[in-house]
């Protein structure tokens, strides 16, 4: 009996990959032969022709046609079905999926939190380190995986910034990049100019990154939405183009080397000593960054940010100060940028203003998008995976972008609310009886 | 005789060539529950935005007396932040809460301009910002207990029932410690039964926070029963004031609200 009612699960399970958003079998057949039919048709030019310029002779690869034509006949049956599972979690629970719930399992549990935190703190602690354990010599980052993760932590800092401006006080923010540029600069020129040491120069690039931010934020943030990420996309671009030109200055676009890296009470270190300095520094960095985020968010600051993020006419009817708030969410999160902007240089000994385009603010503004907006899991999490994804794709060579941003659309389709959403705290109050039976 | 807490005097407000209020005119005495009342279009929800800051009144004036001993303060023009502090709290037609943010949430940002807790406090968390946040959770909880969502604490906003959302956008009000509280339509989609018990809540209110209540409101029946005074506006205008029984039997808010008979 039980064997019967597991055949027949397993065949509506079957039953239901096959035919997951159609009628029946012979229309789903239908649709991924069309699919097929319509990816042959597209990728015709890039995948069958080839022209060879040296023999000048045009091959004619058909081999890719029947692959690409199988893969997408079976393959669209797999993205049906995923779209339509997705469907039906959204209905049958509140958008809490098992990740999640495992997460708040986690986070609920302290013995559990407690020791995953552990296991991480020493996982992060040991891995640059060579060591040797029963014997055998162990080493989890090389020179260059090291060097890979303290670019990873350093938008890992970038992102948890950006998480202030966009992801708590909805404030769309697409040149971040700016207060990047000026701490990164801040701490070129002044080593250069005064010999500044870099323990300096991490306060005076917070420093100067929150002058900006203020300064910046009284004109523009008058402005809402589209308009606002206009002005601070335009913004971005004024202090590259500063950097670019003001040669006497900045030293134009070839940019400033020989920047002193982290000193340590002047000891003298090797560039692989000296690197995994760097990766212990932005761990420190990067627990500082979590550490005041989180208590941000949960504070009377970040709740009137989280109230502005959702209607800012409400918001005002409440008593908040509508500029005070914006303004202080925009200074806090250059803040941040400007001390990632010292690190930066301090880490690459060299800047020049093609570091600090466009580009690397759309990535930033990615990493809060996808890892979820307002959650610092998620942040940690988008940042991973976005900067460290395609550092491993190199072996792909030219796919690496189009792997990439393959991913960025899967996650956008199945996961639009990032990775890891936010979660609503739960405050304690202690409950009066007699004031609830009056109600009942 | 105590000051009025909220004197409007000769209120216009323009929209381009069109005349939305038109020299309103009205009075809110300590401890009143004042109704608005007025045909669709009125110009009701505009006058409520001229005296709460969110628009600027083209001429006239809305003066406050908070403690109503007779110093009173000029509004017009101030944002509706300063108002709010200045303690006119209010609530919306259409619902305006934090829809991702739990109920007990939404009312803390209602204490947002009584407490004073800063970037460093929430940093650091010392002691006076942990005494604090724990204040405003405590009377936050105590407000939405009051209003009767003290099992909705930590549910959504956009998670609550219609009825009880209203209830939670006045708990809301309240946090801001008002001395008149706004109330814009507060029975809107609500079957009679919630009316009652919402009628109820008002009136205990008004006794428990000594405070002064004014209210937009469509259900007769409930302005007839709660209200002090009322007030009739049509096409921008005031066109009547007094007691439920005055409004009751006056011809020009007959005719504002059925139309002029041609027969007579």
């Amino acid at each position: 009996m039980s064997n019967l009612t597991q055949d027949t699960s397993q065949q509506s399970a079957m039953s239901f990959f096959l035919t997951a958003g159609c009628d029946s079998l012979p229309h789903a057949l239908k649709k991924s032969f069309l699919a097929a039919i319509w990816f042959v048709f597209l990728t015709f030019p890039i995948m069958v022709i080839r022209v060879d310029t040296i023999d000048k002779t045009v091959v004619w690869r058909w081999e890719n046609m029947a692959y690409i034509a199988l893969s997408i006949f079976f393959g669209s049956f797999v993205w049906r079905w995923l779209l339509a599972r997705k469907e039906l979690e959204k209905d049958e629970t509140k958008g809490e999926t098992k990740i999640e719930a495992l997460l708040t399992v986690i986070q609920t549990t302290p013995t559990i939190k407690f020791s995953l935190l552990c296991l991480i703190a020493v996982i992060a602690v040991v891995a640059p380190l060579k060591f040797t354990f029963l014997g055998s010599k162990l080493q989890f980052f090389d020179l260059y995986q090291t060097n890979i993760m303290v670019s990873c932590l350093v938008y890992v800092v970038l992102g948890l910034g950006l998480n202030i401006v966009v992801g708590l006080a909805g404030l769309l923010d697409l040149g971040y990049v700016a207060f990047y540029a000026v701490g990164a600069y801040a701490y070129a020129l002044s080593n250069m100019h005064w010999g500044l040491g870099f323990w300096f120069a991490l306060p005076l690039g917070a420093v100067l990154g929150t002058l900006l931010g203020v300064l910046l934020g009284f004109p523009v943030l008058r402005l809402r939405g589209d308009y606002l990420a206009i002005v601070t996309l335009g913004f971005g671009e004024i202090i590259r183009l500063v950097l670019e030109n003001w040669g006497e200055v900045t030293m134009g676009p070839s940019g400033i080397s020989k920047i002193a890296r982290p000193g340590f009470f002047g000891m003298k270190m090797s560039i692989i000593d000296s690197t995994i300095y760097m990766y212990y520094i932005m761990i420190g960095l990067v627990i500082f960054t979590i550490f005041c985020v989180n208590r941000l968010q949960n504070s009377r600051i970040g709740r009137a940010w989280l109230a502005l993020r959702e209607d800012e006419i409400a918001c005002q009817a409440m008593g908040i100060d509508k500029m005070k708030t914006k303004l202080m969410a925009f200074a806090l999160g250059a803040t941040w940028a400007g001390m990632a902007g010292v690190v930066f240089a301090a880490k690459t000994t060299f800047i020049n203003p093609a570091s600090f385009t466009f580009w690397e603010s759309a990535i930033i503004l990615s990493i809060v998008v996808i890892g979820g907006m307002g959650s610092i899991r998620g942040v940690i999490v988008g940042a991973i995976i976005l900067i460290l994804v395609p550092e491993y794709l190199r072996d792909f060579a030219e796919f690496r972008m189009l792997l990439f941003g393959a991913i960025m659309v899967l996650v956008m389709v199945f996961r639009p609310q990032g990775l890891i959403s936010a979660k609503r705290k739960i405050y304690k109050y202690k409950a009066s009886n007699t004031a609830s039976a009056g109600n009942e | 005789m105590n000051n009025p807490v909220l004197n409007v005097k000769a209120v216009s407000k323009d929209f381009g060539g069109i005349r939305a209020l038109d020299e309103a005119e009205l009075v809110v005495n300590d401890k009143e529950i004042v109704a608005l009342i007025g045909p669709n279009g009125a110009g009701k929800t505009t006058f409520f935005n001229c005296i709460t800051g969110i628009y600027t009144p083209t001429s006239g004036d809305v003066l406050i007396d908070p403690t109503a001993h007779g110093n009173s303060i000029r509004i017009n023009g101030r944002k509706p932040n300063v108002v709010t502090e200045l303690g006119m709290a209010r609530t919306f037609q259409n619902i305006r809460l934090f829809p991702s943010m739990t109920a007990l949430e939404n009312v803390m940002i209602g204490t947002h301009c009584r407490t004073k807790s800063s970037v460093w406090g929430a940093i650091s968390r010392n002691k006076a910002t942990r005494d604090e946040e724990q204040a405003v959770i405590q009377r936050s909880y105590e407000l939405l207990e009051l209003v009767g969502l003290g099992k909705f604490v930590n549910e959504l906003a956009s998670n609550i029932p219609y009825g009880k959302q209203r209830r939670l956008e006045i708990a809301r009000a309240l946090a801001t410690d008002p001395f008149l509280l706004l109330l814009d339509e507060p029975a809107a989609g609500m079957n009679p039964q919630e009316t009652l018990e919402l009628e109820s809540l008002i009136c205990q209110i008004r006794d428990q926070f000594d405070i002064s209540i004014m209210l937009i409101e469509h259900d007769m029946k409930m302005v007839m029963s709660m209200s002090d005074r009322i007030y009739v506006l049509d096409y921008g205008r005031m066109i009547a004031t007094g007691t439920p029984q005055e409004i009751a039997d006056n011809p020009a808010v007959i005719k504002a609200y059925l139309g002029e008979d041609d027969d007579d």
